[in-house]
């Protein structure tokens, strides 16, 4: 039989404020245990919530990205379970009336063509602390920095029929939030996570199968294998004649396999109900307007312009957009070669991208900068140097030996277009090798090649290839 | 409408309330009278009231993103039942 | 006999230098180690530092510095979180709990120069109307020792009956300042929701809750009503609105005032003789020059049933906090998480808690969420538009407090539907989010009766007034109890 894959993720994006969503404590990863939990964040007896205006303003940002109508009131609610990392016994969040209301988004697919994902809805709400559980012997220790931190749930449709789609859907996300600059998407430190609903249909059925949903994946590496480990899962189980039962399940990075949670599979009553201690977050034109005001150009756009201003590829396009600091880096990088779209952005996906993954870098962190980069390919386009040499001169960049024009100085790398030069070193390349010489006009033809090499050699690789090319031709048939 | 002791027993474990056995029937008893006393309601019809979560109409006021909160961890864990290394202790969770 | 002097009497005195706040703590600390061991009013005592901060206050006092409640002891309903000072909630579950911070009321009372000198009895959690649930045995009533002080505020109308105290914090969810003040004999306002702060109150129903004085007399419960209210950034059901001073139009005439008498109040259950006393009450009103009209609040007999899913439902979700990890109680040697949560709370709460706590988990729980939760929200809404009407044709609503005087203890403890009714006249004005009133109106044999005073959203000045205008023209609200003097 052949089976339909049918996805959809719940992400969790941790919003970029300073403080919790309902408290006045720092959110800054990293300190010591407890340190940033504050009365607030601990439910200490008689304590309130109070909203922090900037998340507001961050899930209408999200809204007004995606297409997504803004709900004009929008109401917080109580998710009642009991869990250490729970300090209130109850979550905080939006249920049956979120602030982002029906979305969607474009996501590229490896053949080229795009597809539409729905977004469901976008809510508020908190985060929980942390468990430990090494080094207690039999207990669990709690630290309860993160609880109260704001989280945006973006929640798809379950729109995507693959682990490669759910994977694209993800990234594209990712590239979102952080161009509107409410998360930094550090998924290391658990700032951008997902859970995934994955289910199995035969294909061409209407009714999806049972779904399971894998919880708090936290790399798009992840996401790929624990969907496509869940998918062989359940169709083996379907064509050996189980059935898949609905549950939680956690994927295992180091097997490689999802288990089931099986201290969760307790059927849950969350006993949702408007928290009385906040009231309806009302949203009106004004501020929509506002907010709206401050949107950058979003990724989409950006892809458009890039296309239709730079002439380049759409592939290319989306690469160069995916982020916007590199987006930003390649726009730097053309204005610095004055107009050369294309050999900047090959430069920047090319040797440039190359060198930073193999460093580890990021492209804030590019030890050549925009202006460099931009010089050097200034240099190619005006012969003053041949790609290859820009290859030396972009290694001698990175090693921090100072711009492209001191380098070629330094190194003497400017390229020879002084025709007699050419002449003399061909000449000299001829008379060197008579056989080859005879071999070549006696029909050999691709033994232009060696000439071509002898004489590169023979000028340190400075002559101008075309120019050689054209005199090389001469000589030799002469 | 009468509750059981399975009920009981399902409504307790929800909260997390630890019940003596030989205390159920009589919680049973107290729920159930109270519930049938609530049951009253029923008899109004409310087709098309707007549910009341809140006495005022008012809405959400906003915080501004600044922190205010200063570490307290020594003085909240004071109070603690069982601390180490700066986190609360809890039996074993198991994942 | 300064004990029996109200506070604007105190504080003149204290102004005048006739004496000092030491000498007038010391006095009530005397009182209170006279009398509390059997009226079990307080459950924490806090002598040393209550001496401290009148020493503080007479300092004030001499620099000129000081306001109308300078050096005037206080009593703090124990559901006020103090810092350093054991925050009991009147629960085994916050018997070891020394609250860490201060409740926002809490800090505005000793910013005005309050002197706390301890911190009353009261209902577990809030959750009762007779101050039998409290985990520290029950208050007995200064009237009457065989007889409950009302609740959940017990403790607090109990002490200031009993000159423990001038003044008394409450809280009240569905009665718990004016039922006890009127079963107490004294004077409770109980403001509109939002008023006053709840930060630092420990949460029963947050919907519902809202702190207020109790005191002897109108004039008194103005002047800390004053110091208690005003807008909280720390709460976000705080109301942000200038607080008026509520002692300026105490004198205000009402000539002319129109009061309402709701036809529903004084029908079945309404104790007769109770009702004699509430008549006395309004024929005193119309002396003064009142109109009285009758009229009708047509949802009254929903409202205890609303209640008691609403604030159950609440409620149930705002003790889960309470589960062994971070403070309060935790059972001994749990063998795993679940045994801890279930242990901590089944010992840490009494009876009483745990049957609203499971009350409110069914009424949310899934298949029943519309039929409970819903529903009671709906009601909640016409029970609130009956008095929105009501308004439109009257100025004060009054009746009875409570349908009975101060029953006996014990005799409700088996039946808490019995016992929930006791609060009938009561309850709607929170669910409608209203301010609402009870002052001494006189007495079926010894024990005390009150008049309920009801007034529109933030009409506490009104209230006050309306109050004040009887209290210049009867004197129960002077009469101590015996063995008190």
């Amino acid at each position: 039989m052949e089976w339909e894959v049918v996805i959809g993720l719940e992400i969790h994006a941790q919003l970029a404020t300073r403080t919790k969503i309902f408290s006045g404590a720092a959110t800054a990863y990293g300190a010591a245990p407890n340190t940033q939990a504050c009365a607030v964040d601990l439910g200490l007896p008689g304590v309130l919530p109070v909203l922090n205006g900037e998340v507001t303003r961050m899930a209408v940002k999200f809204g007004l990205a995606t297409g997504a109508r803004i709900a004009p009131r929008s109401v917080f609610a109580r998710k009642n379970y009991f869990y250490p990392d729970l300090p209130k016994g109850y979550q905080i969040s939006q249920y049956e009336l979120p602030i982002v209301g029906q979305g969607k988004i474009q996501i590229e697919l490896d053949d080229g063509t795009t597809k539409t994902i729905g977004i469901t809805r976008a809510h508020l709400e908190e985060d929980a602390g942390k468990s430990l559980h090494e080094d207690f012997h039999d207990l669990t220790g709690i630290d309860l920095n993160r609880a109260g931190t704001p989280l945006l749930e973006i929640v798809s449709e379950p729109d995507m029929r693959s682990a490669k789609e759910a994977v694209a859907y993800m990234k594209k996300i990712h590239s979102l939030v952080r161009y509107l600059e409410i998360c930094d998407g550090n998924m290391q430190e658990g700032s951008f996570r997902c859970d995934a609903n994955v289910s199995v249909r035969p294909k061409g059925r209407e009714k999806f199968g049972t779904r399971a949903e894998i919880k708090n994946i936290n790399s798009f590496r992840f996401v790929e294998k624990a969907i496509n480990y869940e998918v062989e899962r359940q169709i083996e189980l379907l064509e050996s004649g189980g059935t898949v039962v609905q549950e939680t399940r956690l994927y295992d990075a180091d097997k490689d396999e999802t288990r089931s949670m099986r201290s969760k599979e307790e059927a849950f009553d969350y006993r949702y109900f408007p928290d009385p201690d906040l009231l309806p977050l009302d949203v009106d034109d004004a501020f929509i307007a506002e907010v709206r005001s401050t949107l950058p150009e979003l990724p989409d756009e950006k892809r458009e312009r890039f296309i239709y201003e730079y002439g380049l590829t759409p592939y290319d396009a989306s690469v160069l957009t995916a982020s916007r600091e590199l987006a930003d880096f390649f726009e730097a990088v053309e204005k610095a070669s004055d107009g050369e779209a294309k050999q900047s952005a090959n430069w920047v996906m090319g040797d440039l991208s190359a060198s930073l993954n193999k460093a580890n870098l990021e492209i804030t962190n590019s030890p050549v900068t925009a202006q460099m980069l931009g010089g050097m390919i200034q240099r190619i386009a005006d012969d003053t140097i041949s790609g290859k040499i820009a290859k030396e001169v972009f290694e001698a960049m990175w090693n921090g030996e100072g711009d492209a024009d001191a380098i070629i100085e330094k190194k003497g790398l400017k390229q020879v277009t002084d025709t007699g030069a050419i002449e003399q070193a061909i000449d000299a390349v001829i008379a060197n090798n008579p056989k080859q010489l005879e071999q070549y006009r006696g029909g050999q033809e691709k033994l232009f090649g060696f000439f071509v090499g002898q004489v590169m050699k023979a000028t340190q690789g400075k002559a101008n290839p075309a120019l050689l090319n054209e005199l090389l031709k001469k000589k030799l048939s002469s | 409408m009468a509750l059981s002791k399975s009920d009981v027993e399902k409504i307790a474990h929800l909260a997390r309330l630890e019940i003596n056995d030989a205390d159920i029937p009589l919680y049973a008893n107290n729920l159930t009278n109270i519930l049938s006393f609530v049951e009253q309601m029923s008899a109004v019809d409310t087709t098309g009231v707007e549910p009341m979560a809140h006495p005022l109409a008012a809405s959400q006021r906003l915080r501004p993103d600044i922190v205010t909160e200063t570490n307290q961890r020594e003085l909240f864990q004071s109070i603690a039942p069982q601390v180490e290394a700066g986190l609360y202790l809890v039996p074993k969770v198991i994942e | 006999m300064l004990h029996n002097k109200t506070i604007a009497e105190l504080s003149a005195d204290l102004h005048a230098g006739e004496y000092s706040s030491e000498h007038l703590t010391r006095i009530f600390l005397a009182r209170i180690e006279q009398f509390n061991p059997q009226l079990n009013a307080l459950v924490t005592v806090t002598a040393e530092q209550a001496l401290a901060d009148a020493r503080v206050a007479d300092a004030r006092l001499k620099a000129g510095t000081a306001g109308p409640l300078t050096g005037i002891p206080l009593v703090q309903k124990d559901i006020f979180c103090t810092k350093g000072v054991k925050t009991s909630c009147g629960s085994r579950m916050l018997d070891n709990f020394i609250a860490p911070y201060d409740a926002t009321t809490v800090a505005k009372l000793r910013d005005a120069g309050m002197v706390m000198v301890g911190k009353a009895n009261m209902d577990e959690f809030a959750m009762g109307s007779s101050n039998e649930t409290s985990f520290y045995g029950p208050v007995k009533n200064p009237w009457d020792t065989a007889a409950v002080p009302g609740g959940s505020s017990g403790g607090s109308a109990a002490a200031v009956a009993a000159r423990l105290a001038p003044v008394a914090t409450g809280t009240d969810t569905g009665g718990s300042i004016r039922q006890p003040a009127a079963l107490c004999g004294i004077t409770g306002i109980k403001p509109t929701y939002g008023r006053v702060s709840r930060y630092g109150m420990i949460a029963f129903a947050s919907s519902l809750d809202q702190g207020g004085p109790m005191a002897r007399t109108a004039e008194d419960c103005a002047l800390v009503l004053r110091a208690m209210s005003g807008f909280d950034e720390r709460d976000s059901t705080s109301v942000d609105m200038p607080v008026p001073d509520y002692r300026a139009t105490l004198n205000d005439s009402i000539q002319g005032l129109k009061i309402g008498l709701p036809k529903e109040y004084f029908g079945e259950g309404l104790d007769a003789q109770v009702a004699q006393v509430i008549d006395d009450a309004i024929k005193q009103y119309r002396a003064l020059g009142a109109e009285v009209v009758e009229i009708s609040l047509p949802n009254t007999q929903l409202a205890v049933p609303t209640y008691y899913v609403v604030a159950p439902a609440e409620c149930s979700s705002n003790l889960s906090r309470f589960d062994g990890v971070r403070f309060g109680y935790r059972c001994e040697n749990p063998h795993d998480l679940l045994d801890l949560y279930k242990r901590s709370r089944g010992e840490g709460f009494g009876p009483e808690v745990k049957r609203r706590i499971m009350i409110g988990t069914y009424a949310l729980s899934a298949g029943y969420y519309d039929a409970y939760y819903i529903k009671a929200q709906q009601l909640r809404r016409l029970i609130s538009d009956d008095f929105i009407q009501a308004f439109k044709q009257v100025d004060v609503i009054m009746g009875p407090t409570s349908p009975t005087v101060a029953f006996n203890i014990g005799e409700k403890v088996a039946d808490p539907v019995t016992m929930y009714l006791s609060d009938i006249y009561t309850i709607a004005v929170n669910l409608a989010g209203l301010p609402g009133m009870s002052i001494p109106a006189g007495f079926v044999g010894k024990r005390p009766v009150g008049l309920q005073l009801i007034g529109n959203y933030f009409a506490e000045a009104r209230l006050l007034n309306v109050a004040h205008k009887y209290q210049q023209a009867t004197d129960w609200h002077g009469r101590v109890p015996p063995g008190l003097e």
